[in-house]
């Protein structure tokens, strides 16, 4: 059943990788991401990994629940790996046979890249295991204002958003109970050449617009009745300030960089 | 042979996660061929995981279903079979009209059922006609339809596979009385004409008390079964998880505590205003005039 | 008593519809009070409702909130802020992700200051009895609770007015109960006035005032008492009594001596003890 499916993957919790700013860790992020691109040695990766799994530690995240989330990912780091070890060029043959031919330069390569792929996707997991989509919303609204000068509708962007998330688990719901409505008259969605299936998705599509067109109609009703006029002029119950917390997540961060250059330099 | 049996039916949501839910627990129930029973029972009772059991829309944790004897679930065939057998309604079925016309809409069943042109006409038009559907509307988009026109084509598009049962969830919700009372009858007298067989998902304890044969559900479980005397009796455990009497039940039940002589069952205005008459008439006979 | 909202024979007529939606309605609205408004299908009644905060404005005739007329594009805001409206299906009225964030809504459209947003979002939680629930996401919430919440994102406007537009259809009995005791203990303890939008008989019983729809216009406004005892006028409009009003009805005809206006399933029953003692 779709019902199973979890989406927005939020860990609610109350440590200090959760209790941070939302923009503290959605600037950290981008900085993670920055450096795991310039890790250049392989004492660099440790530090990224041990980082990670310092951070994993500290939000209470288990770690099978980062893995779990990396499985969609296996055909990607699959296919990079594949790409990097069989297609490095080189010299150092670790292996040969026929066309095939494996390098030392390649092996070395596909592993960081793979890693690399691990440790970037993992991090922004992270991010939204231990911040919620509203807050994500929220810190990307604020960082983003001043936009707002260039005219750029950040506000109402942020609302489409933080009403799009709100949907999506009515959206679902609604899709099984239409799904189960047109199986219960005989529907096939299952089987058949994929022409078929299309057509026979057409009984699920159509009530599935007919009724979002109404929600979507009675949601603008609802909000004028609560005075939604636009972004200006609003305030917020809840404002956000950076404590002590995010200044030392910051000092941390500026120190893994630090460290992932100086290992780079070094080349260990 | 009951028409349908259901033994020791358990179903379980999102096994092995956090969210794992027990919505059906080892239940047992068999409904027979012509009987129109009331399911009632709260949201979150099981209620709806049940209904989809019967035409396998859901398959069972533990336990099966038993159509005529046989297990629906047995292979992909009885599958197919259970669902034109068993006619399901779900709640505000007008959402799920998709067709161009009422008539297409209506044949869908029919016409996933692979029945011949000549077949599928004759069913959409009966059913058409049982829940008083004009055929000046067939050609008319379905969302055109007024709301509850609407409601009436989408129960002729399960009508029309001719279910041997009829399952409906909620049917009349959001209706106005009119409305309410107008499509019960119909179902009712559809019911009559063809000698089917009911199972009516309801909050309503007035539309309850109009079925031959009452169960409550709770927490996944049958907790009462029996006919809507019977059910209405244990007021106390009903009011316990929370299900309200029909006012007419409570006023008998009132009358009874301060000490008139009322009959049991008496859970309609029209039976609980003859039983006062007739106490009151014999007070009129029996008292000096 | 000055109403808070003055209908004053109102008509309007949707776009493509060949009859008018409503046809000359005039009704007042006293603060504090309960009003039921009752009709079947397409008799106006949510028309009507919807003129009340101006997001349907009369065609002729014209509605005056506190004074402001609706048509008035400049009163619109403190139209809106005075007569909350609370719709049928909760789930298409909540906005945000979690229950305190939507209760904050319409204060922080309003430019409201955010310590006392705070302070309205807790107390209007607190009045419909949501405030422990108040971080939970709205689609893991029952019926019940998510139109709770709908009506604590509308009390944070603190409004005078209550609108509600059959909040209870789409929802069992239990979730009908915690809504309907939510809005009387509102109108109790808060002194909102409440336009309730129903097809439940047993739900205008509550009420203090019963106006009845018909094509567009008033075809009955009193009492509960008053109303149910027009049984043969709501019969014509395909209205039910109350189980208790069309007992007492029944027994009446069959000629016992019984007053009217006893709507409860408690006062029918002593009623009809004293008529048998």
């Amino acid at each position: 059943m779709l019902k199973d499916i979890t989406l927005g993957q939020y860990f609610p919790g109350d440590t200090p990788v959760h209790r941070l700013d939302p923009r503290t860790k959605l600037v950290l992020t981008l900085v993670y991401i920055v450096a795991i691109f310039l890790v250049g040695s392989w004492g660099g990766y440790a530090l990224a990994a041990a980082a990670l799994a310092a951070v994993t530690a500290l939000a209470h995240i288990q770690p099978k629940a980062l893995i779990k989330g990396l499985k969609p990912l296996i055909f990607i780091i699959v296919f990079t790996a594949v790409l990097n070890l069989f297609f490095t060029p080189g010299e150092d043959y670790l292996f040969r046979w026929k066309f095939i031919k494996i390098t030392w330069t390649g092996l070395d390569r596909a592993a960081a890249m793979v890693l690399r792929v691990l440790l970037l996707v993992a991090g922004t997991f992270l991010l939204t295991y231990t911040t919620s989509p509203l807050a994500i919303t929220d810190g990307l609204e604020r960082l983003l204002s001043p936009l707002k000068k260039l005219h750029v509708p950040v506000y109402e962007l942020s609302l489409m958003m933080c009403i799009a998330l709100r949907f999506i688990p009515l959206l679902i719901e609604e899709t099984d109970r239409i799904m189960s409505a047109q199986k219960a008259r005989g529907a096939d969605l299952e089987t058949g050449t994929l022409a078929q299936r299309a057509k026979a998705l057409l009984p699920l599509l159509i009530p599935l617009f007919v009724s979002s067109f109404r929600r979507a109609d009675e949601l603008a009703t609802a909000m004028e009745c609560r005075c939604y006029n636009g972004g200006q002029g609003r305030t917020r119950m809840k404002q956000l300030h950076l404590s002590v917390r995010d200044g030392i997540a910051f000092v941390l961060g500026a120190a893994f960089v630090a460290g992932v250059i100086v290992l780079r330099r070094l080349g260990i | 042979m009951s028409l349908v049996e259901i033994r020791g039916l358990t179903h379980v949501y999102s096994r092995g996660t956090p969210f794992e839910k027990t919505a059906v627990a080892d239940l047992d129930l068999a409904i027979d061929r012509g009987q129109t029973m009331a399911l009632i029972g709260h949201t979150g009772s099981g209620k709806s995981t049940l209904i989809s059991h019967l035409n396998a829309l859901l398959k069972p944790t533990a336990g099966t279903v038993l159509l005529d004897g046989e297990d629906i679930f047995a292979s992909k065939a009885s599958i197919r079979a259970a669902r034109a057998r068993v006619g399901v309604v779900f709640q505000y079925p007008e959402y799920q009209l998709f067709e161009e016309t009422v008539y297409d809409d209506i044949a869908y069943g029919p016409k996933n059922m692979k029945l011949d042109t000549a077949e599928i006409d004759r069913r959409v038009r009966q059913a058409a006609a049982a829940l008083g559907l004009d055929e000046a509307v067939f050609q008319q988009s379905p969302l055109e339809l007024s709301g509850g026109q609407k409601r009436r084509a989408a129960i002729a598009g399960v009508l029309a596979m001719e279910p041997e049962l009829l399952v409906l969830d909620e049917p009349t919700a959001g209706l106005d009385p009119a409305g309410r009372e107008d499509l019960l009858r119909t179902l009712f007298a559809w019911r009559d004409e063809r000698d089917a067989t009911i199972l009516l998902v309801t909050h309503d304890m007035s539309i309850a008390g109009r079925c031959g044969r009452v169960a409550v559900m709770a927490d996944g479980r049958i907790v009462m079964d029996g006919t809507p005397a019977e059910v209405f009796a244990r007021d106390g455990e009903l009011a316990s998880i929370g299900l309200a009497l029909p006012d007419a039940a409570i006023i008998a039940g009132l009358l009874r505590d301060a000490g008139v002589a009322l009959p049991p069952s008496l859970y309609t205005v029209d039976r609980l205003a003859d039983a006062i008459l007739a106490l009151w008439a014999e007070k009129k006979e029996g008292g000096p005039c | 008593m000055d109403p808070i909202i003055r209908v004053e024979n109102i008509t309007y007529t949707y776009p493509d519809a060949p009859g008018p939606a409503l046809d000359g309605v005039s009704l007042d609205i006293l603060p504090g009070t309960f009003t039921a408004v009752l009709g079947p299908n397409g008799s106006g009644k949510s028309t009507l409702a919807k003129h009340l905060n101006a997001i349907l404005t009369p065609a002729s005739g014209r509605v005056l909130v506190d004074g402001m007329d609706t048509a008035g594009e400049a009163d619109l805001l403190a139209i809106r802020r005075r007569v909350g409206m609370v719709f049928q299906n909760p789930d298409n009225q909540i906005v945000a992700n979690v229950v305190e964030d939507d209760v904050a809504f319409a204060p922080e459209n309003l430019g409201v200051e955010p310590g006392e947003i705070r302070r309205r979002v807790d107390a209007a939680l607190t009045q419909v009895g949501m405030y422990e629930l108040r971080l939970h996401a709205p689609h893991l919430l029952s019926g019940g609770q998510k139109q709770r919440v709908a009506i604590a994102g509308v009390l944070a406007m603190e409004p005078e007015v209550l609108v509600l537009d059959e909040p209870t259809a789409m929802l069992d009995p239990r979730g009908r109960r915690e809504v309907l005791d939510a809005v009387e203990a509102l109108r109790r303890e808060q002194g909102v006035a409440v336009v309730l939008i129903t097809h439940h008989m047993d739900e205008a019983v509550r009420a203090d005032r019963v106006v009845v729809m018909d094509r567009g216009r008033v075809a009955l406004d009193g009492t509960p008492e008053a109303v149910f005892s027009r049984r043969l006028e709501l019969r014509a409009l395909s209205l039910d009594l109350p189980d208790a009003a069309e007992l007492l009805a029944r027994l009446r005809d069959g000629g016992m001596d019984l007053p009217a206006g006893a709507l409860t399933p408690e006062a029918c029953a002593a009623a009809i003890k004293e008529a048998l003692a």
